[in-house]
């Protein structure tokens, strides 16, 4: 009842921040050549090198971020801030434009310096091994030491209390830790279900938090890294290898001799054992894809609303206003909405990723959940 | 098409920083958590168990407690009946000897009286004969003067007396 107040207070605090801030980012685009929803969308749902909080242009501020690229068998680390967005090169290195964009590329002479509009600089090669913290890397280690924090200090109450009645950030993670065991795990795997906990609670809490982590719009937050299809690719190879190891003789024999199916379709032409190996790929690109997508897809509709203020906002600014009452508030209902496409997008990717490997492992309980 | 495009770094970090995370977790936190719920679940189970058997015994001790009780009373029922028994018996008793000793005293009472009539009565016989004696001086100092015929009555009357 305390917090009550409190609690309907924020969101107000919070639309005013946000109205401030993109009137503020409105205003300097407007100067420069006017607002462009499709490049400032997507800006903000891809990799960047530097970690942009508020602003733009020269007044941005920007948490600058360590480049690192092995080129030619160097090591060459530098921040971020050296190329100001793009618009200045560092001892030759430049971000890449045009087909290039993303990249770090080496000009054909050690440039440092601001790269003027209109000017051709020869690009001599993009550099391969790019380890940069980009802002996703930065987004990822701190949800990893997040997560690595949260669950030893859970862990830590577990042995300091043993079987007492869980408190605090136990009885926060104790329910979807039981949860995910029981309706997801055991179900899925049954008798095999210890020894796949481990990882499928581990890839469930990765995702959880870093879908959540992707909805708070400053700081700590904001990088869109599980709709990253880098992230979600990795994660899906990673099912997708225990699947295959875990595969024991009988899983291999139903997809080159798939039981239930006529003969007809397997044996002058397999085409049952070749839609079964097309499936194995098929299973674990789904689950990059679906997670990629639905979390991109958020975060994209929600800066489309945001882009919608700044789009009345070049018309006239009292429009721009106007319209982001309604923007705001769709982009709260969109916020609540993704919350919950946080939760089950998590879910759907650890309760798939258990399905296959328990059909893997042989596992006969599987059907009930897979219907 | 960067959107789609996997990037090297983010790949490359991705595989580092998850695979460290998975065995820091696996090897520190999950079988501790995953172990410590089991736990608390088999104590939770085991308490509830341990409160089922406790209840039957307890259950079964009550039937015992009352079974002893109806006995108990039993006993007691039995004890006080065979007192009572015993008492009544002892109140007859002692109304018999009672009664004995009264009839005893009335007939020792009889006796004593009966005695006692009888000494008073020769008491009473001596006191009239001296009486009769006397008087029958005092008589015979008048009425005789003449010797012998005093000797005669007094013969007389003396036979008398001893034949009474």
């Amino acid at each position: 009842m305390k917090y009550k107040k409190h609690l309907l207070f924020l969101p107000i605090v919070f639309v005013t921040m946000l109205v401030l801030i993109f009137s503020n980012t409105c205003n300097a685009a407007e100067k420069e050549e006017g607002f462009n929803a499709g490049p400032f969308i997507i800006e903000h749902v891809t990799d960047n090198y530097g970690w942009h909080i508020c602003g733009d242009g020269d007044k941005s501020v920007t948490i600058p971020l360590p480049i690192m690229v092995f080129d030619n068998g160097h090591f060459v680390a530098f921040m971020s801030n050296k190329l100001h967005h793009g618009e200045a090169a560092y001892k030759g290195y430049a971000m890449g434009w045009g087909d290039q964009k993303g990249a770090i590329v080496k000009l054909a002479d050690d440039y440092t310096g601001e790269l003027v509009e209109g000017t051709t600089y020869p690009v001599d090669h993009v550099c391969k091994f790019n380890i940069s913290i980009t802002k996703n890397v930065c987004a990822l280690f701190i949800s990893l030491i997040l997560i690595a924090w949260i669950f030893l200090a859970v862990a830590k109450q577990y042995k300091r209390r043993p079987d007492q009645a869980p408190k605090g950030l136990q009885a926060l993670v104790e329910p979807v830790i039981v949860f995910m065991q029981e309706e997801v795990i055991n179900p899925s795997l049954g008798k095999h279900a210890a020894k796949y906990t481990p990882y499928l609670l581990t890839l469930f809490f990765f995702i959880l938090l870093n879908n959540l982590m992707g909805l708070i719009p400053i700081f700590p937050g904001g990088a869109n890294l599980t709709g990253n299809i880098a992230i979600t690719g990795i994660l899906a190879l990673i099912t997708f290898f225990i699947t295959q190891f875990s595969g024991g003789k009988e899983y291999w024999v139903d997809i080159v001799n798939t039981p239930g199916v006529p003969w007809w379709l397997k044996i002058p032409l397999p085409i049952m054992p070749f839609v079964e190996i097309i499936g194995i790929f098929t299973k674990p690109f789904v689950l990059m894809v679906r997670l990629f997508a639905n979390i991109t897809a958020g975060h994209i509709i929600v800066l489309g609303f945001i882009s919608l203020i700044f789009i009345f906002g070049q018309m006239a600014p009292a429009l721009g206003y106007g319209v982001s009452v309604v923007s705001i508030f769709f982009y709260l209902f969109m916020g609540c909405l993704e919350l919950l496409v946080a939760f089950i997008q998590a879910f759907v990717f650890t309760l798939l990723s258990a399905i296959y490997i328990g059909m893997a492992c042989g596992n006969e309980e599987t059907p009930e959940i897979a219907k | 098409m960067e959107l789609i495009k996997p990037s090297f770094g983010l790949i490359f970090w991705m595989l580092i920083g998850f695979g460290i995370l998975f065995f820091i977790l696996a090897k520190f936190a999950w079988p501790v958590i995953t172990k410590g719920i089991a736990s608390r679940n088999q104590k939770i189970q085991d308490q509830l168990d341990e409160a089922a058997k406790v209840h039957a015994e307890l259950e079964n001790l009550n039937v015992k407690h009352e079974q002893m009780l109806a006995e108990a009373k039993a006993e007691r029922d039995s004890i006080l009946n065979e007192a009572r028994a015993i008492s009544a018996n002892m109140k007859e008793e002692a109304k018999v000897a009672a009664d004995k000793e009264a009839q005893t005293i009335i007939e020792d009472a009889k006796k004593a009286i009966h005695f006692e009539k009888m000494k008073a009565m020769t008491d009473v016989k001596n006191e009239i004969a001296n009486l009769s004696i006397e008087i029958a001086e005092k008589v015979m100092k008048e009425e005789l003067s003449d010797k012998e015929k005093q000797e005669a009555l007094i013969q007389k009357w003396v036979k008398d007396c001893n034949l009474n």
